[in-house]
């Protein structure tokens, strides 16, 4: 783990995401455990729509609270939300997508014809409808997402895990007469780790925009609670008077983003032994 | 003049190609309807060499750095393909300047019908209409021995075997009638009576139409069928060149001397082992056959079977070695496949008696061709030798890594290995690995499939010897699979000669080699290339190996054993 992160340091855009990844990290664990400089939900009547200032670094919002504060929070509430949606995605993927390449027949077909049917909805329609059926709020979010997310990782690991299972090393298992489970999870599963770790972190930035997404529409984190997208919502009617509510947020949002897809490339290029050698 | 002639040509890679040279100023000239060989081990510089003839070096990442490539065209005029323009160079690629490659199954498109990329070559090169095309590729695919030709256009690539895939290769590189053909170990993935063919079908046309040959391959008894000029590469110089003769019979080269000797060449039965096995069977395979059912159709409806091994019966002593010799399709994997229930037998006994104590329920383990596939790249060795172990049931105690590193010294690699991973040995070193794993559980026959066929010559060498020391050490039993004459003979006691799927001739090692009765086998034998036989005249025998789908509810013929001798038996032919 410790070399993985040595070498990510070492990748030239990696390094850039790493860093920028650690400052949002800090700032959501921060935001998350009330190390604020204000509370995030009191109200200032004097102190409303003011711009950047000394004491208030990002200014405030219509209600007076301190944008930086909400901002850290808003980031901690995303990152509870992608992170948990994508975990549950992966592993859940990665068992369905295994089981399905390793039983073959019936299972297979019917677990990838429902991924496929799952894929038909576009991302952000198919939350949109398991928020309505279930209410919104963080865990029907971090459901919704990780629902939508499930079918990329399945076809992420059933593909290479189809070709795995015909390698001679699992004839060699065979042979041998080792257990199912001995031949899932240590010539499999372990062979896919890869693969997954990097979806893992290009999910992880979709997730992020989903999430802002239905919190733009109404339907994620509900005021007065922060989060990126709601932020974004508060701003738009009010872009011209105090147009930093709007920019803060958006900001923030692509850097979180941008640092995500800066890891997954650096991933992708350590983890491939082709191209871990052309980095050294 | 010359039809190509090389003078002082470097080719280095990498973005400062002047200082990571891999071919370091090699000349040579080729006269029409002449054969160059060029012979070398992995690294040795061969294939960068012939691939900077016809450009295709510049998009492997490689770049001529000086040295020029004179061509003659068919007008006479002169052209120096080391300087040409991209726009010259694909005016000859492809046409006048042929290529085969060594990987059939990367040079065609997956996605492509084989008829499909076939006939695109005629319609372009030769101006053919859709049917003429199509019927000029079933003829082109006709030419390469490949049955059922018509059908086979409609198959994609992956449905065809890899041998099957480099005949296509090579109906495609024929098919423009080239000035100069670059064969890039053309027959390394063939059987020898195909690579005859092959070989034969090569020099057919070197005759009738003046064209230019750069053979390529590792394999030094090959050359002597073949080549006229014998150009020997090491470590990206040439060593030694000459015409064949010259080079063959008296090599001045240390390097050559090295390859003429070390390599196992295949010698009619002469260089089979003395040793004896013991008496006491280990073995007992009666009557197995296999059938793969053909499903065709909108509904996948049952219609046929696939008769992959048909009755095969033989027996096995400690301490011997029964080779399976056979061409690719023969079923001799899926013979040793099906001992070791990889693949579901539909009928026979497979009886099998302990001998080494302490051994477990599986006494039967399997090395496989390709040690790179047969181990998990993302295990240590330690992991590695322990599956067999943990599969046991049994604990990985001291005793278990005494053991371990008791196999580890003796199958020759040194004592730090267990906390290595796969890709930090060579490709020798990781087969031993493999014969290590497959002791450990203390088995008294072992299977194995190819095992030495992926390894370069030299190292082969030397794992046969390895295999022949742990044989008699243990008193394992060995059934080795494998298509190599030449590889068979040093090993075996005994063989057995498979083909279409049924065992056509078995016996004593030495009397069969040196009497073959039947007539695949004797066709086997012949088409082995050795260093004796120069400018062997290879019969083109386009006879097709029969279909093995039969009908549901078919009963194959038997055909009657006849003997020849006290061990050596063989199928009565019609």
């Amino acid at each position: 783990m410790t070399a993985l992160l040595k070498d990510i340091a070492r990748h030239p855009s990696g390094r850039i995401g790493l860093i920028t990844f650690a400052v949002f990290l800090i700032a959501a664990v921060m935001g998350k455990t009330g190390f604020t400089p204000y509370d995030p939900l009191m109200q200032d009547r004097i102190a409303r729509l003011q711009g950047p200032s000394a004491a208030h670094w990002f200014g405030t919002d219509l209600f007076g609270r301190d944008v930086f504060s909400r901002l850290m929070d808003g980031i901690g509430q995303s990152f509870i939300i992608s992170f948990f949606s994508v975990g549950i995605a992966s592993l859940l993927g990665a068992v369905l997508g295994l089981t399905a390449a390793w039983f073959a027949g019936l299972w297979d077909g019917a677990v990838m014809r429902f991924m496929d049917v799952l894929l038909a909805f576009p991302a952000i329609l198919l939350a949109l409808l398991i928020i309505t059926i279930f209410g919104p709020g963080t865990w029907t979010s971090v459901l919704a997402i990780a629902i939508v997310y499930t079918p990329i990782f399945t076809r992420v690991v059933r593909g290479p895990a189809l070709s795995l299972r015909r390698r001679d090393f699992v004839d060699a298992a065979r042979t041998f007469g080792s257990s199912r489970r001995y031949i899932m999870t240590r010539h499999l599963a372990l062979n896919l780790v890869a693969p997954l770790t990097v979806q893992v972190t290009l999910a992880l930035a979709w997730a992020l925009v989903t999430e802002a997404g239905l919190s733009f529409l109404g339907l994620g984190t509900q005021p007065p609670n922060a989060s990126l997208g709601l932020m974004l919502s508060d701003a738009r009617n009010l872009m011209e008077l105090a147009p930093w509510l709007l920019w803060m947020p958006a900001v923030a949002l692509m850097l979180a983003v941008l640092s995500f897809n800066l890891l997954g490339d650096a991933l992708r290029d350590i983890l491939d032994p082709k191209t871990r050698r052309r980095l050294a | 003049m010359s039809l190509l002639s090389v003078r002082d040509l470097k080719v280095g890679f990498g973005p400062r190609p002047e200082e990571n040279q891999v071919v370091h100023g090699v000349s040579f000239d080729l006269e029409p309807g002449e054969t160059l060989a060029i012979v070398g081990e992995t690294g040795s510089g061969k294939s960068v060499t012939s691939m900077a003839v016809n450009r295709l070096v510049d998009f492997g990442g490689g770049r001529i750095t000086g040295g020029s490539i004179s061509y003659t065209r068919s007008d006479g005029a002169s052209l120096d393909l080391a300087a040409a323009a991209e726009s010259e160079l694909e005016q000859i690629r492809g046409r006048e300047i042929g290529m085969i490659f060594q990987e059939p199954m990367t040079s065609l498109n997956p996605v492509m019908t084989i008829g499909a990329q076939i006939e695109e070559i005629f319609r372009l090169q030769q101006g053919l209409t859709r049917a003429g095309a199509r019927e000029a590729a079933c003829k082109a695919l006709e030419r390469v021995r490949i049955p059922d030709a018509a059908r086979r256009l409609s198959y994609a690539p992956h449905q065809l075997s890899g041998g099957m895939l480099q005949r296509v290769m090579i109906a495609i590189a024929l098919a423009s009638n080239p000035r100069i053909l670059i064969a890039d170990e053309p027959t390394t993935a063939l059987d020898v009576t195909i690579q005859a063919q092959i070989m034969g079908l090569l020099a057919q046309m070197k005759r009738e139409t003046g064209t230019g040959m750069i053979f390529i391959t590792h394999d030094i008894g090959l050359v002597a069928g073949i080549a006229d000029r014998v150009m020997v590469m090491q470590d990206g110089k040439v060593v030694e060149q000459g015409p064949l003769d010259k080079v063959l019979d008296n090599p001045r080269h240390p390097y050559t001397q090295h390859l003429l000797s070390a390599v196992p060449h295949f010698s009619d039965g002469k260089s089979v082992r003395g040793d004896k096995a013991s008496p006491d069977r280990v073995l007992k395979v009666e009557d197995l056959s296999v059938r793969f059912p053909v499903r065709t159709g909108l509904f996948r409806k049952h219609t046929g079977n696939i008769h992959a091994v048909e009755g095969v019966s033989f027996e096995l002593r400690a301490g011997e070695t029964l080779g399976i010799v056979g061409e690719s399709g023969s079923g001799k994997s899926t013979t040793a496949r099906a001992i070791l229930d990889l693949v579901k037998s539909t009928g026979g006994v497979t009886q099998v008696d302990r001998t080494q104590t302490g051994g477990t329920e599986k006494p039967v383990q399997m090395v496989f061709q390709n040690p790179n596939a047969s181990l998990n790249p993302r295990l240590t060795v330690q992991s590695i030798l322990a599956e067999p172990m943990t599969a046991a049931g049994r604990r990985i105690d001291e005793e278990a890594v005494t053991r371990m590193e008791m196999l580890l010294s003796r199958v020759g690699l040194p004592a730090d290995s267990l906390t290595r991973y796969p890709h930090e040995f060579s490709g020798g070193q990781r087969q031993r690995v493999c014969i290590a794993r497959a002791l450990m559980l203390k088995p008294s026959v072992l299977v194995l499939d190819e095992a030495v066929s992926a390894l370069d010559v030299s190292v082969q060498a030397k794992v046969l010897d390895l295999l022949i020391d742990l044989q008699r050490e243990f008193g394992l039993a060995y059934l080795f699979v494998t298509h190599d004459m030449a590889v068979v003979e040093r090993i075996a006691h005994r063989i057995a000669v498979v083909y279409a799927g049924r065992v056509v001739e078995i016996g004593d090692a030495r009397e069969l080699l040196a009497n073959p009765r039947h007539r695949y086998t004797r066709q086997l034998i012949e088409a082995v290339p050795s260093l004796e036989r120069r400018r062997a005249e290879y019969s083109i025998d386009s006879r097709a190996m029969p279909s093995l789908v039969r009908p549901i509810g078919f009963t194959p013929e038997v055909e009657a054993w006849l003997g020849a001798g006290e061990d050596h038996f063989y199928r009565q032919e019609a």
